[in-house]
């Protein structure tokens, strides 16, 4: 098969896409640790229904990625049988979930920059880049729509609601950085057409933030530190302890099926 | 203030063509939310096209107490059908 994507080091585009893919399987596994949990029934569903669309979105980039390295592996290899440091998603996505409104938070910052990287995915030069990117685009959408509407409501809500928002931008924003800034894995895909800069999808990104925190009555941190790592294999302490739950049966159990 | 949400009905079109079908119902604090609920906890198996969220408390009722009087003089009056026509072949299904 000569998919334009063919153009670039298979390994170098498969780094990429195992960004694209435990960056949706880690989020998906930390928003569905709410099952259960949430503060009402009808939000427990909701979040569960975006658990499953992100780990439905994860199985996509991470078969891809298995059929890009070539060796045999699968989403399943892929998901549970790697260790943190071969993992390649965002440090935003693997932070605790914090009370509602921190996962909230995070969801929305996230799904901010998504929205816009799977708009631009969608005319990818690789056909199977660009599939995937448009059915996902949908879910993210409605996502994005519903992380937004309640970073509004809760930061222009209560005193104390107002106060556990602010307090989780300032502690999720030095790590929305790491989503702009590119490298040489950036580079390679760009000029094979794949996928468009980092750096380019910040201007966009920041103004729809801008009008979500202005209508939220939130104030957007000054500091433009960024902490980084998670696109090259570096993560906080909290990854291996999602793996440690997410991995455990398979680990124990090699191999197991139901 | 009331910590509790409102409750809402939720009527969801199962697809083109079809009447609005009562569902269930949902809390939610407004009725922007109650789409949005609607949405994540009815149509999640593609039951629907279209939602409908009406405030629960904006629904009146019949009484309970008061269904023979309103029902059960139905009951006797068959003649109210109308299957004592003869329906000419013509016609077709009615």
């Amino acid at each position: 098969m000569t998919e334009p994507g063919d153009k670039i080091a298979n390994d170098v585009f498969f780094d990429w896409l195992l960004r694209r893919g435990d960056t949706a399987l880690v989020l998906g596994h930390r928003v569905s640790e709410w099952c259960g949990h949430s503060p009402v029934l009808e939000e427990d569903i909701a979040l569960a229904n975006i658990a499953l669309d992100l780990i439905g979105q994860a199985r996509l980039w991470l078969s891809l990625a298995g059929e890009v390295e070539g060796k045999g592996r699968g989403e399943n290899e892929l998901a549970y049988l790697r260790d943190a440091w071969d993992f390649r998603n965002l440090l935003l996505a693997e932070q605790p979930n914090g009370d509602f409104g921190q996962t909230m938070m995070r969801q929305f910052l996230i799904d901010a920059y998504q929205s816009q990287l799977l708009k631009a995915l969608a005319t990818s030069a690789d056909n199977r880049v660009a599939e995937i990117a448009v059915k996902a685009g949908k879910e993210v959408d409605y996502h994005l729509d519903r992380s937004a509407d309640l970073v509004i409501r809760l930061g222009d809500g209560t005193s104390e609601s107002r106060q556990r928002m602010q307090a989780a931008l300032e502690s999720l924003w030095p790590y929305s950085g790491e989503m702009f800034k590119g490298d040489a894995v950036d580079q390679a895909v760009v000029a094979a057409k794949i996928a468009p800069s980092p750096e380019g999808l910040r201007t966009e990104w920041l103004s729809t933030v801008d009008a979500v925190f202005t209508e939220a009555t939130l104030s957007k941190p000054e500091t433009d530190f960024a902490h980084t790592g998670g696109l090259t294999g570096r993560h906080t302490e909290h990854l291996g302890h999602i793996l440690a739950d997410m991995q455990f049966l398979q680990r124990a159990y090699p191999g197991a099926t139901w | 203030m009331k910590k509790e949400w409102p409750l809402w009905e939720v009527f969801i079109r199962g697809q083109h063509g079809l009447n609005h079908r009562h569902v269930g119902s949902l809390h939610a604090p407004d009725a922007e939310m109650a789409i949005k609920n609607a949405r994540d906890v009815y149509t999640r198996r593609k039951e629907g096209v279209s939602i409908w969220v009406v405030p629960s408390a904006q629904i009146t009722a019949s009484d309970p107490g008061s269904k023979d009087a309103l029902f059960e003089p139905s009951v006797d009056k068959i003649y109210r059908h109308p299957s004592f026509y003869n329906i000419p072949d013509d016609v077709g299904k009615m």
